[in-house]
């Protein structure tokens, strides 16, 4: 009795993990045959040797650089500001708060981890983006560097808290050690505690990468959606997911824009890809240690 | 010699603990302790599991100050000064007073690193020669040097248990401390590492004062010249080694010795 339970669950568990490798498997595969399609009618070197992104013109333009260039300018702004605020941050609530102000803090960022994209990115809109423009005197408040605010905001939970675990785990006896020889308790942290740490905190930066670069609502939301190569980090930008997000609603089914972003979505898929490559590349080497 | 030395009293009096009480929160660790640890001398601290030898080891380098709710009253002379004083500078008491712990802990960065982290974080010496000198002088002192000379660059945990521990107790006298406190500096190393650490105490005592903390009562009677014996927290009976394992005065250390308990 006992042991055909255990066969049907063994059996449920089985088939919901192949499940989850089929509909991964499904997912690819769609966007592969979309995007090669794609790059059979329109070429590979036209989609990404342009910026000009015009797919209602006539005939209509597919370059995807400016768009790439406007990714990877936010999720840079997005890592500037937040890997620094956010070690800082789990370095604080892990070494140098007291007991109270940490347990306050821990729940804040775990409230932060809780709020919609859509309510960061309405927030970011109303109040972020017009402050943006009177403070640094802009024409107009929605540009990267707001997106990139408005992502920091929401990288900083998973940042902080992977780091902390990362620091926390550290044995106490390197922090000791690193005291008994003279060591100041910031000079303990800071060579000691954190190179210790450091594989931990470079999975808490990727992961933190990997939720800003798949990040739409909020970005399309606050960073202008113009389509352009940008001189600066203060110009509106239009990012890959915006634009498929903006821009599936007004296509036709099987028409060259609509695999155009498909295409556009193996373009993210690779990179978040290697994204994850080199953060597991990291963990596992740390293991090796 | 040594005994000679002793009985003239010409050996100065490095560590003078005096009064002194120490609390877990309200746990009461220690308990009254009065002694007092000679110059370049092995110190052995003994007693069973739990009585409070790390305790007051650890209270010699203040490095007891970093868990949370310890208390302490009563005075450790260090030198002469108190170092639970408020004035007093515990990063140089620190620098000072080297400590080797239970298990090893070298740090997770290169050999080298480990050794040169001391110089480093006290700017004992900046000179890369200078540094690479005392590295390699403090390597050859724990008898590292010619097994590793040729991977300093390599991560300290690649090293032996028994090699790691030399490598922290190298990292210990680079910074030319005048004490190195050992905590149960054995108790993760087979008997042939065993014996080997034991030899280098014996070599490094002609230059340091030492304090051991063990609970192998063969392993003090082997190096030290005095002996603490501890139960629950109060130290119990203090006297030359050998004098604590032939002909003890208390009745406590007469049992603990011959074996009948602990
Ligand atoms: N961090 C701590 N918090 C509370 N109690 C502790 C702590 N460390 C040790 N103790 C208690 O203090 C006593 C002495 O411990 P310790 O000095 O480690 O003994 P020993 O080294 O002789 O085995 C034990 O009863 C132990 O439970
Ligand atoms: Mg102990």
């Amino acid at each position: 009795m006992k042991k055909t339970k255990d066969k049907i669950i063994e059996k449920i568990i089985f088939i919901c993990g192949i499940l989850s490798i089929i509909f991964v498997a499904l997912i690819f595969g769609f966007l592969f045959k979309e995007g090669i399609e794609f790059f059979r009618d329109f070429g590979l070197k036209n989609f990404l040797g342009s910026a000009v992104w015009r797919p209602t013109s006539v005939p209509p333009q597919f370059g995807i650089l400016s768009l790439i260039a406007g990714s990877v300018l936010v999720t840079v702004g997005a890592c500037i500001i937040a890997v620094p605020l956010g070690i800082a941050a789990a370095l604080y609530i892990s070494e140098l708060a007291p007991k109270a102000i940490r347990d306050i803090l821990k729940s804040l960022v775990e409230l932060m981890a809780a709020v919609p994209s859509v309510v960061i990115g309405f927030v970011g809109m109303v109040i972020v983006a017009p402050y943006v423009r009177i403070i640094l005197n802009l024409p107009t408040g929605l540009t990267a560097f707001t997106g990139s605010l408005v992502l920091a905001f929401m990288a900083m939970p998973t940042i902080i808290t992977i780091s902390e675990d990362a620091i926390r785990s550290v044995p106490k006896q390197y922090k000791d050690g690193a005291l008994a020889l003279g060591a100041t308790n910031w000079q303990a942290i800071r060579r000691v505690v954190l190179m210790a740490a450091m594989p931990g905190i470079i999975a808490a930066i990727m992961l933190g990468i990997g939720r800003v670069i798949g990040e739409t609502m909020a970005v399309m939301m606050v960073t202008g959606n113009a389509a352009h190569i940008p001189h600066s980090i203060f110009e509106p930008v239009r990012t890959m997911t915006a634009t498929i997000a903006a821009e599936m609603g007004e296509t036709v089914r099987e028409s060259l824009h609509y695999r155009s972003l498909f295409a556009i979505g193996l373009i993210l898929f690779l990179i978040t890809f290697i994204v994850n490559f080199v953060a597991d590349l990291f963990s596992g080497r740390s293991k090796n240690q | 010699m040594d005994e000679g030395f002793f009985e003239n009293g010409e050996k100065m009096e490095q560590i003078e603990i005096k009064d002194f009480y120490l609390y877990y929160g309200k746990f009461c660790a220690l308990e009254n302790i009065n002694l007092s640890i000679k110059e370049k001398r092995i110190t052995s601290m003994i007693g069973p599991s739990g009585c409070g030898k790390s305790t007051l080891l650890r209270s010699i380098n203040r490095i007891n100050d970093t868990i949370e709710g310890v208390r302490t009253t009563g005075q450790i002379f260090v030198n002469g000064k108190n170092i639970y004083d408020p004035s007093y500078d515990i990063d140089s008491l620190r620098r000072n007073i080297g400590m080797v712990f239970q298990r090893p802990n070298p740090f997770p960065i290169s050999i080298y690193k480990n050794v040169s982290f001391g110089l480093e974080v006290n700017r004992i010496c900046s000179k890369k020669s200078v540094m690479n000198e005392i590295v390699e002088k403090s390597l050859r002192d724990v008898l590292l040097w010619d097994e590793i000379k040729d991977k300093l660059k390599k991560s300290a945990l690649t090293l032996t248990l028994e090699q790691q521990q030399r490598l922290c107790i190298a990292r210990v006298i680079a910074v030319k401390p005048q004490v190195i406190l050992l905590d149960e500096p054995c108790s993760a190393l087979d008997p042939v590492a065993t014996r080997k650490i034991e030899e280098l105490m014996l070599i490094l005592k002609q230059n340091y004062t030492i304090v051991i903390v063990t609970h192998n009562m063969q392993q003090a009677a082997r190096v030290s010249q005095d002996t603490a014996f501890m139960l629950l927290g109060k130290l119990i009976e203090f006297n030359k080694t050998s004098t604590i394992f032939t002909k003890p005065k208390k009745k406590e250390t007469d049992d603990y010795v011959s074996g009948r308990f602990g």
